[in-house]
Order: structure tokens, then C-alpha cells, then sequence
């Protein structure tokens, strides 16, 4: 302070005093109960029973494709895969309310939102399995849905530059979705999107899934926030967070602020927290650095159960529904893994043809090179 | 028309470009209302609005990275970052996303980006300032890296290079920023991205350069011409995807060729020529291929620079040097 370095006065404690010019909250939004009991009234058209047998199918489904996804790569059919047990809610609570007009910017561990949004298993399966095919997604509404990122934060600012795009072109009506997880948020890229998308008043929500787990590290190495959500105040917007295991409060969430955005009213931040069931890939064991305790709460509270005991109580679901929706995941999961695992691999010059629009002429010599040692080896 | 710099013609450029196409839009730090910290800029916010020419945070990353969500939805973003030397915070964006994205959605998404910026010494300005790094970028599959040499070129390349369906990264050689005036057409008219330009034809050796140094380059080849030595002179514009075949073709004729260039000498863009010449046109040469560079060391700052940058003696001794060999 300038008035004690000048010796006049006595400096004040850090931390004390100055008039209060800024307070923030952060809400809390659950509606849903681990028991399935509602503990506050979610938005009636989250009610509809189709709408909720659908969510309840998909998230089996994600469970289902998980587990099946884990035996493929122990018996060598599958690369390294980032497992959504336990974080069924989040994916498919976020995608649910999308429309075809807007775009999604997934993250790496989004199987789950981008079956939602119209991904194939297959092409899901591809990616990871080694194919860059797998992000060319073919539902025409996903034309421009980003593929998958690998490189931790760096879709954000990317996310933010289609809200730009949309901003610019007056687009109303039209918003961008993207999500990170809990150790992405001590990204640069994650702090410079929440600042570029405040200050560009962005149509742009981003969902942190808060599994608890950055690969082995838990919430509390990555900062010394009580929450993720607050970290929007940085950006100067909205930041709430949610049940992730309640896909009611997830849904709602992401659909408000979806059309917050479409409306030109600017981004929101939404931590689901929720828990990773699984190990972080297929190559993890996270029984070396998950305490058992912890993981046994975490199981209690899991999305899946709550969603089935509510379907149940409403008479929406019974045993032979279940019995049902089980077969009919177990044969689309089946049918998608053959065709995953049947797919021939690209050309030898696929690896020439994305680059540019046009190959430039210093690379031919090196496809014709590919071209010929596959021949030439009979590996084609 | 008046003669023009160099940033003025990319001014030019940009400002055709803005009025021709309204999906271009320029980004980056302090280009608007200020016109950019070299004035390349100057005039366009006025011009084309805020939404056209748009100053965005204190932040490469989010420059990149936001150009990248533009492009992706058809935008022809051209991206100003304000000094090479403050890229790095956008490199990830940059090899991860911007070099990778066509390929990693097989055509899907892609990316008709400029990312703009000035480069390289001699202007004494602080450190991070200085630095040729054109060889990190032009390493990365999927990248154009274009280095204009003249006002004329700086106007044709910065046309092709916002019209061009994928990223390139335009490299403004800022010594040479208000050096050179030129008569140049604003006919939007664009230059070919693929081609070197055999801008002073010569039997005895090609000299081979891009950037500022093509000032040392056409400097020495006079001096080089009143000894009778003939040089031809290629500037390279395009460093990365090279066009080998031009040079190929030259050193084929002359059986002798010095590269020069600002960037220190291991693993350069002089380095890919070397060995290109090396593997194409071994049978041609009669002397050892030379590189004039700048030294394998951190850029000295502005009071020692001068020790640092080839010279226009360093590039006629090198050549005297391929002449004399026997």
C-alpha cells in the first residue's frame, strides 16, 4: 500500500478491509437422489417417460459398450480406450439436448455424448482402435462436430472459435457444446476460453465432466477451488454446478443453458461432478490409486441404478423391458464391433490424401513409395 | 498507385481481400482501431468494422485456437500474431489441430487459415523479438509456410495464401518491412504457393534464399557479377512443401549452389535444400553445397545481432569458396 510504504500508516493485514466490491455464488442443481427420490422438481418436460426410457436405454447401452470395449482390448482386438463407467449421466445428459443446428466439441472421453449426438460405436470403436476414419463421422447433422481431441484443453478455444463463427454470422439459434474434464481445467487453453468466451460474450457451454480423476491424480491436485464451476466468475459468466449422476439435473442444465445461448445471452460453465468407475484407459489400474471406501460411495451413487429405481417406481420399467433393452444393446454393440473390427484398413496413400487439398508435388515420390512397398510386400 | 513496402502491400492484400470475400476476417492483438504494431493493419478497422478486423485478447492460444473453430465452419480467418517470437503459447494449437485437422477427420473439417506474423533480426528490437524459426513450422506435415521477399510478392502470396483451402503460416520478414518500394497492382491478382521464383538467371552458381536475406542474396550476386561470376538467384518463397524440382533444375545448369539464410544452420530449411540437391543432383555438382547461415546459438540481443546475421561478405566468400573448389 502506498500509504504505508510512505510510513504514514500502519499497513493493514492482507486480506482484511477495503470495501466489499464483488460477491459471487456458485448453485448446486440435483434433482434427482441416489435412491431415486426427487429432492427438488425437475422441469416438466424432463418428465415425459420416452424421453427418460431413452435415456435410460442409452446410458445401458454406454455401460454395455464400456465393459465389451475392455474385453476387446484384453484380448489384443483394441488400442488404448478411455472408459465412461459411472459417467453415463454427464455424456448423454449434455448431448441429449442438442439440436442438429448446433455443433459439438467433444473431448476425449466422450463416447458417450457423441453416441448421443449420432456417432456410430463403430466409428467410436475405429478411432481408438487406430483408424482415423473413426472422427469422420458420417450422420449428416455431425458435418461439423469436431473429432476427437487428444491433446488435454485444446478443443476449447476451438469450441469458442464456432461460437465466433455463429456470433459473427448473426446465426441465431445455433450454439456450441464442448466438455473437458476435471485436469483439463488447469489447461492455459481452459482459462483463456472461459476469457475469451466472457468477453466475446460467446454462444458457447462448456461441461467439465468432474470424474474425480485426472489419470491417478484426484480434484484436489489440480486446484485449490471448492468447485470447477466457480472458475467461470474468472470469465465474468455463469458457472453451476450439477449431480452428474442425476441425468435430470444434467439435462436441464446443459438444455437452459443451450438456449441461453441460442438466444445470444452468452456461455455458461457446468460442472457435473460425477465419479470414473473405470480405470482412466483400458491400460490403467486404478486400483493402485483409488481408495477402496471412496470407490464403494462412489458405486452407491452411480447414475445408472437412480435413473432405473425412478423408471421403476413410475411403472415405466419392468424386468421384462429390461430384459428387452438388453438384447437389443446386446446386438447393436455386437453389430458394431464387427463392423469395427471388419473394416479393411484405408489404402497405403490414405496417409498422403488428407494432408493438403491438393498433394504438393515434393510428397509424391513418398505416396508412390507407400504404394509400391505394399505391393511390392503383399501386405495390402 | 504509389510504390509500396512490403507491409504496406500486405495491408493491401488484406484490404482486397476483406472487400472481396466476406468470410475473411482478420484477428488478432491490437490490429484494430491501432491497425497492428507494424501498421499492417492500418486503416482496415476503419474500413471493414470491428466485426471484420477484430482485436481479440492478450492471448496466441485463443487467437489460434478460435481461428480454428472459424475455419471450421467455413470462415477464412487470417490470424496476426505479433511477433514470431510469442507463438509458442499457440504451437499446440498449431501441430495438434491447425496442421492436422483435414487429415484427422479425412476432409471432414477443414481449415482455409492465414496465420500472419513478423519474423527475424536485424532491427534491434528486444529479445524473442529476433528469431528465424520458420523450420519448427515448416517440420509440421500439413502446413504451408510462405516467406515473401519483395512488396509485389508479399501482395500475389497473401492473396493465395487466405484463398488456399488449407493453413498457411505467412512469415513477414519485418527488416524488410519499409526497405523496398515497389510499383504494385492492386489487380488481385494471385502468385502460385508452389513455386520458387528464378528471379536473376546465372551459369556459375545458384544462390538460394527467402526472406530478408534475399536483400544480402541479390547484394552479393552484384558484387559476385562485376568479378564475372554468375549467379542465379532463387528465392525459395515457399518453404515448406519445397518446389526441389526449380532448384534441382538450376543446380543441374550451374553444378553449384549456396543457401542462405537467417535461422541458425543445424536442421534448418537450408538443410532440407542441402540434402534434396545432395540426393537429386549429385552428378551435377562440382563443388560441395555451402549454407550461409546464423550461428547454432540463441539470437544475441540487439547490441551484438550484427555478429549473428550473414552478411553480404559472408555469402561472396562462400561463393568464392564453391568457385575456387577443385
Amino acid at each position: 500500500m502506498a500509504t504505508a510504504a510512505r510510513g504514514g500508516r500502519k499497513a493493514r493485514p492482507a486480506g482484511t478491509g477495503g470495501e466489499l466490491v464483488a460477491r459471487f455464488e456458485v448453485r448446486y442443481l440435483r434433482f434427482l437422489d441416489e435412491r431415486g427420490e426427487w429432492v427438488a422438481e425437475p422441469p416438466a418436460e424432463l418428465l415425459d417417460p420416452e424421453l427418460q426410457l431413452r435415456n435410460y436405454r442409452d446410458m445401458l447401452l454406454l455401460r454395455r459398450f464400456d465393459h465389451k470395449v475392455l474385453m476387446l482390448h484384453r484380448t489384443g482386438r483394441m488400442g488404448t480406450y478411455p472408459g465412461t463407467m459411472g459417467q453415463e449421466a454427464v455424456g448423454v445428459g449434455m448431448a441429449r439436448p442438442l439440436t442438429e443446428r448446433d455443433v459439438l466439441v467433444p473431448y476425449y472421453r466422450s463416447a458417450t455424448d457423441l453416441y448421443v449426438r449420432g456417432a456410430a460405436l463403430h466409428e467410436i470403436l475405429l478411432y481408438w482402435m487406430g483408424d482415423e476414419r473413426g472422427s469422420d463421422f458420417k450422420a449428416p447433422h455431425m458435418k461439423h462436430d469436431f473429432p476427437i481431441p487428444i491433446c488435454i484443453g485444446s478443443q476449447l478455444p476451438q469450441a469458442a472459435g464456432v461460437a465466433t463463427a455463429i456470433k459473427l454470422r448473426g446465426e441465431q439459434g445455433r450454439a456450441v457444446l464442448t466438455a473437458v474434464g476435471d485436469g483439463g481445467t488447469s489447461q492455459g487453453d481452459f482459462y483463456e476460453t472461459l476469457n475469451v468466451a466472457g468477453a466475446w460474450n460467446l454462444p458457447l457451454v462448456i461441461v467439465i465432466n468432474n470424474n474425480r480423476w485426472a489419470l491417478t491424480e484426484p480434484t484436489c491436485a489440480q486446484t485449490a477451488c471448492q468447485t470447477l464451476a466457480q472458475k467461470a466468475v474468472a470469465g465474468g459468466f455463469e458457472g453451476i454446478q450439477v449431480d452428474g449422476n442425476d441425468i435430470f439435473a444434467v439435462q436441464a442444465a446443459v438444455a437452459a443453458a443451450l438456449d441461453k445461448a441460442r438466444r445470444g445471452q452468452g456461455p455458461t460453465l457446468i460442472e457435473a461432478l460425477t465419479y470414473r468407475l473405470c480405470a482412466h484407459t483400458t491400460i490403467d489400474n486404478a486400483a493402485r490409486y483409488v481408495p477402496k471406501e471412496e470407490l464403494e460411495a462412489a458405486n452407491a451413487a452411480e447414475p445408472l441404478v437412480r435413473l432405473r429405481r425412478w423408471l421403476q417406481n413410475q411403472g415405466i420399467l419392468d424386468d421384462r423391458l429390461e430384459a428387452k433393452l438388453e438384447n437389443e444393446i446386446k446386438d447393436e454393440i455386437e453389430q458394431e464391433v464387427e463392423l469395427a473390427l471388419n473394416t479393411p484398413l484405408p489404402p497405403p496413400e490414405a496417409m498422403f490424401d488428407y494432408l493438403y487439398a491438393e498433394l504438393p508435388e515434393k510428397l509424391w515420390p513418398q505416396r508412390a513409395e507407400v504404394i509400391a512397398r505394399e505391393r511390392g510386400t503383399g501386405d495390402a | 498507385m504509389p510504390e509500396l513496402t512490403l507491409v504496406e502491400a500486405v495491408n493491401l492484400a488484406l484490404a482486397h481481400e476483406l472487400a472481396r470475400d466476406p468470410e475473411v476476417v482478420l484477428l488478432g492483438q491490437d490490429i484494430g482501431k491501432a491497425g497492428g504494431v507494424f501498421r499492417a493493419t492500418d486503416g482496415l478497422w476503419q474500413r471493414f468494422g470491428a466485426e471484420r478486423v477484430i482485436d481479440t485478447p492478450l492471448a496466441e492460444s485463443t487467437i489460434v485456437g478460435v481461428s480454428v473453430g472459424m475455419a471450421a465452419q467455413g470462415m477464412r480467418p487470417v490470424a496476426e500474431i505479433q511477433f514470431m517470437g510469442f507463438i509458442f503459447p499457440a504451437f499446440n494449437q498449431i501441430a495438434t489441430a491447425v496442421a492436422r485437422m483435414r487429415n484427422r477427420t479425412r476432409g471432414r473439417i477443414t481449415l482455409p487459415l492465414v496465420i500472419r506474423m513478423p519474423f527475424g533480426g536485424g532491427i534491434h528490437a528486444p529479445e524473442h523479438h529476433s528469431e528465424s524459426t520458420e523450420a519448427l513450422l515448416a517440420h509440421l506435415p500439413g502446413l504451408k509456410v510462405v516467406i515473401p521477399s519483395t512488396p509485389a510478392r508479399a501482395y500475389g502470396l497473401l492473396l493465395a495464401a487466405i484463398r488456399d483451402p488449407d493453413p498457411v503460416i505467412f512469415l513477414e520478414p519485418k527488416r524488410i518491412y519499409r526497405q523496398q518500394r515497389e510499383y504494385v497492382e492492386d489487380d488481385g491478382e494471385a502468385y502460385p504457393l508452389e513455386a520458387c521464383f528464378v528471379e536473376r538467371e546465372g551459369s556459375d552458381v545458384t544462390l538460394v534464399s527467402w526472406g530478408a536475406m534475399m536483400k544480402e542474396t541479390r547484394e552479393a550476386a552484384e558484387r559476385l557479377a562485376q568479378d564475372g561470376i554468375s549467379c542465379e538467384v532463387i528465392d525459395v518463397v515457399t518453404v515448406a512443401p519445397l518446389d526441389v524440382a526449380t532448384l534441382v533444375e538450376s543446380v543441374q545448369k550451374t553444378g553449384r549452389c549456396v543457401v542462405v539464410q537467417e535461422a541458425p544452420r543445424s536442421g534448418g530449411v537450408a538443410s532440407e535444400i542441402a540434402a534434396e540437391l545432395a540426393e537429386k543432383a549429385i552428378l551435377s555438382l562440382i563443388a560441395p553445397i555451402e549454407r550461409v547461415t546464423g550461428y547454432d546459438t540463441i539470437m544475441p540481443y540487439p547490441r551484438t545481432e550484427h555478429r549473428y546475421m550473414p552478411t553480404v561478405s559472408r555469402i561472396v566468400e562462400a561463393v568464392q569458396r564453391v568457385m575456387e573448389f577443385h
